[in-house]
């Protein structure tokens, strides 16, 4: 059934798919027929497809992260024909539809490629990266209660904006796959960013930014050199300006804090 | 069993105050002697181990996710309750209790729900003090919206993505802890069974979801914080994940599972395009504020349309019903989400609908855009706009939405008492895991309420008690009682995998989803519900003698996976229908036909089923035991809602 367009045709795809049984075994590209592709399924949608199809044959299914399917849980990975989500700009794989493509098409889809991201199985990574360096430092050490009235610590509604554009960051990681050096400078900086702005992060604001700079350094990621494909290909567009904030965060706290850690 | 709900003596007002005075406090040097599994990392599990981590207890926290960060609060848009009042426009903690007793249908616990109203403002200032940037006015002070079911502006919200930047503030909490040491997080890592040990529950099996490994995880006390099962319809606006596997497995080592049929469908969905559709997407309540809900008021014409005949801007205007504003002048496109979601059903079910399936109704902003301009419209819903865009290729600017119901959210849930402990002492259920505070119907931004309520506010003070009046033994995994569960898991497992037959976990899901939606969805009969739960007994015979898996346990196999919740799935299903047999009268999202007005609308029968409906399990296959709670509403009347 072809979805509320009547003059939508299905479409007939080669899928070229990572195939990579562990972290510790070598990986092919792997060519899949599908057939009957509507242009109203979603990308992930058409994978389902593919999975169901290898089920009934007896074959094993492309292991693939995904969850919310509507672009805000950050699961979905796909680099898509060389890129991060795919064709589409500001799109999450989850929310690409199969109408961006075109009936014949062979589509490459690889997981995401940096070494701070091990290939647990086929498409999916392990990401669990970013949240160790949110652990060095992401977050206002407060704890539950004991906190003044909400209306208590006033925020000017620019300041309030910024901080949150910073804060949509949805830890996907097409920032790192898409930078040629593996960079996870985007990521970093959207929380560096959001909590530098607002007055709460204001007291930990030096050892913060040392902290999950180190943290990130150690991980593996590779450095920033301005180029800035991460934000041309973050599906929520988290602003390259944030990258500017980390690194003037970053020498700031390098010359004024004591952070001993 | 009788049940105990543990409501505090006094006046509704004093009831918290006074019971977290009355409560036995654990000392902060014992607080490190003992040991507590938080199982699901969203807003209620989040919030709870950070909390109970910052006390001083030892966490380990579980999450099939790779990052706590993914859980599906994080999907929640429209925004968070909180009696502040500082609207100035009349709301107290009076009011938003009284809202949200009435909003459920007058099926929930008075004091649980004055709690909830309570600690909502205390909620607020947390978020804040850890960086939420809710929307501010430019004065730098909070701004507030209304949603539906309230006459105040009490709803706190960050643009669309208010669960997003709430479940980012309480990861964040947790991530602190987790640096601490105080939290040990496990990813990926599923729960497969509760372990109870001399009738407490002291831990939990899981399995490794990338390696296969199952381990067993010792504690002094268990906390589900596993989210709704409203998957059990297969297609809803739950992630795809969400599953029911956690509570069900407590629910059959003695937990009571609590209203299971009481599920909400939420009006505003984009409609299902082909049966290749995986899940359904929200398009957020709001809307209705300035879209006009219709269908060509002739099958003729609906049928037309459909079959691209004739385009919508061929229907004149007086073909077009707007059947919400003829049949509730009072409150037009705004009246609550049962409501509105039960009459686009009989629009469709007349012949009436849209779409190629007939299976949708009209949103249109045309009105909207033609008196303020596109421009206004897209300032307020523009990013809603986009969404529907990108999912089907449509511009709702030029032609209007197509929306049909979905389910969306599960009021019932695991039974528990005014502590939040299940019928087993040691664990407890928090957030949507429970049934405690929405009655048989939620109001808009009351889940990232009680979610963060439960777990930041509620919790930290309720398991102290437990832990300082039962002193639970040193228990380890060594215990036979573990043993016992690893093996019935790796048991179970085999026995997915070695099944080998033709149907795969995807496709019975489907064929479940398929007989809830019909039969057990929006309007329920007592001969539909009847013949549902011999078609899911069928179905469940069905899967375990011809269910396909591929692969092994000892790597990651999704497949495998979804077969497991699936299974529970089939059996929850089946429940759900017993217990929407067994409600005879009309609430909030429970609507049986034989239960209505003359008009239509759901007729509550207070005489017979003022109750909490707490089902015991007594083995598979076997029926259960109901357990009744009455509900004494001693500070609200009573009444029938109208909304005419």
């Amino acid at each position: 059934m072809a979805g509320n367009n009547p003059n939508a045709k299905p479409m007939n795809l080669t899928l070229r798919v990572w195939r990579q049984r562990s972290r510790q075994s070598d990986g092919q590209l792997v060519d899949y027929q599908v057939k009957d592709i509507s242009p109203e399924m979603s990308f992930l949608e058409m994978l389902d497809v593919l999975n169901e199809n290898l089920l009934h044959k007896g074959e094993e299914p492309v292991a693939f992260d995904h969850d919310c399917r509507e672009g805000i849980c950050g699961s979905c990975n796909l680099f898509i024909n060389g890129r991060a989500h795919g064709p589409e700009p500001g799109t999450t794989t989850c929310q690409l539809h199969m109408r961006k493509f075109s009936d014949g098409d062979t589509i490459v889809i690889e997981p995401w490629r940096a070494a701070a991201f091990p290939v647990n199985k086929d498409l999916s990574v392990d990401r669990s990266a970013f949240d160790r360096i949110i652990q060095a430092g992401g977050y206002v050490s407060v704890n539950t209660g004991g906190v003044p009235d909400a209306n208590e610590i006033p925020i000017p509604k620019n300041i309030a904006d910024r901080a949150f554009d910073a804060a949509t960051c949805i830890g996907c990681g097409a920032c790192v796959a898409a930078c040629k050096n593996a960079s996870a400078m985007l990521f970093v900086s959207a929380k560096v960013s959001q909590l530098a702005l607002l007055p709460q992060g204001q007291v930990e604001r030096k050892t913060r930014v040392e902290n999950m700079v180190a943290q990130m350094d150690k991980e593996g990621f590779g450095a920033c050199s301005n180029i800035g494909s991460c934000a041309a290909e973050c599906p929520v567009g988290i602003s390259l300006e944030n990258i500017a904030i980390l690194n003037r965060e970053f020498l700031n706290a390098k010359a004024t804090s004591n952070n001993l850690a | 069993m009788k049940l105990e709900a543990k409501i505090p003596e006094g006046p509704l007002a004093e009831k918290w105050e006074k019971h977290k005075f009355n409560v036995k406090l654990v000392n902060p040097a014992n607080k490190r002697k003992y040991d507590v599994i938080v199982v699901g990392t969203g807003l209620a599990g989040a919030s709870a181990a950070a909390s109970l981590a910052e006390l001083g207890y030892n966490v380990k926290a579980f999450s099939f996710h790779d990052s706590p960060r993914r859980a599906h609060s994080i999907a929640a848009q429209g925004g968070i309750n909180a009696a502040k009042n500082y609207q100035n426009d009349g709301d107290s903690v009076y009011r938003l209790f009284y809202d949200t007793i009435k909003g459920g249908d007058y099926r929930a616990r008075e004091a649980n729900v004055y709690r909830l109203a309570q600690v909502s403002v205390n909620i607020i200032d947390q978020c804040v003090a850890q960086g939420v940037p809710f929307a501010r006015e430019y004065g730098g002070l909070l701004a507030n919206r209304s949603f539906g079911g309230a006459q105040v502006s009490r709803t706190f919200y960050a643009r669309g993505q208010t669960g997003q930047q709430l479940l980012l503030g309480a990861y964040s909490a947790l991530s602190r802890q987790i640096a601490y040491g105080k939290v040990k997080m496990y990813t990926r890592t599923e729960m497969l069974d509760l372990v109870v040990v001399d009738g407490q529950a002291r831990g939990i099996v899981t399995r490794n979801l990338i390696t296969g490994e199952i381990q067993t995880h010792a504690a002094h006390a268990v906390l589900l914080c596993t989210g709704g099962y409203g998957n059990v319809f297969y297609l809803s606006t739950n992630a795809k994940y969400s599953n029911a596997t956690a509570a069900w497995r407590a629910h059959k080592k003695g937990a009571y599972f609590a209203n299971p049929c009481f599920t909400q469908i939420h009006p505003t969905c984009i409609p299902v395009s082909g049966d290749y559709q995986s899940k359904l997407t929200l398009m957020s309540e709001s809307l209705r504020n300035d879209g006009r809900v219709w269908v060509p008021k002739t099958v003729e014409m609906a049928e037309r349309l459909r079959a691209g005949q004739i385009r919508v801007a061929d229907i004149a205007e007086e073909d077009r019903d707007y059947f919400l504003e003829r049949k509730y002048p009072a409150f037009g496109n705004l009246v609550p989400r049962d409501v509105a979601s039960r009459n686009a059903k009989m629009m469709c079910d007349e012949g009436r609908g849209v779409g190629q399936s007939g299976l949708a109704v009209f949103l249109d902003f045309a009105d909207a855009i033609k008196r303020n301009g596109a421009d206004w419209v897209s300032q307020k819903y523009g990013n809603l706009f986009a969404m529907y865009e990108k999912i089907t290729g449509e511009d709702p600017y030029q032609q209007p939405m197509r929306i049909y119901p979905a389910v969306h959210y599960t009021m019932g849930g695991l039974w528990v008492d005014y502590n939040l402990q299940t019928t087993v002492p040691g664990l407890y259920a928090l957030g949507e895991c429970n049934f405690s505070d929405h009655g048989a119907n939620r109001l808009g931004a009351s889940a990232l309420m009680q979610g963060l309520a439960d777990g930041y506010f509620v919790i930290p003070y309720t398991l102290g008690d437990y832990l300082a009046q039962t002193a639970p033994k040193p228990v380890t995994t060594e215990h036979a009682a573990f043993q016992e569960a690893e093996a019935q898991v790796r048991e179970r497992i085999n026995k997915l995998i070695s099944i080998n037959g033709t149907r795969t976990p995807t496709e019975f899901h489907k064929a479940l989803g398929h007989i809830m939606w019909e039969y057990c969805g929006m309007a329920r009969t007592a001969e539909g519900l009847r013949y549902a739960k011999q078609a899911i007994q069928q179905l469940r015979k069905e899967f375990w003698t011809d269910l396909k898996v591929v692969g092994v346990n000892e790597e990651l196999n999704q497949t495998l996976e979804a077969a497991g919740r699936v299974a529970d799935f089939l059996e929850l299903g089946e429940l759900m229908v017993d217990d929407a047999l067994n409600r005879d009268e009309s609430c909030g999202g429970h609507f049986r036909e034989e239960y209505q007005t003359p008009e239509g609308e759901a007729l509550r029968d207070d005489e017979n089923f003022a109750y909490v409906a707490a089902w015991e399990y007594q083995g598979d296959n076997v029926p259960e035991a109901l357990h009744k709670e009455d509900l004494a509403f001693e500070n609200v009347k009573l009444t029938q809602r109208s909304y005419k």
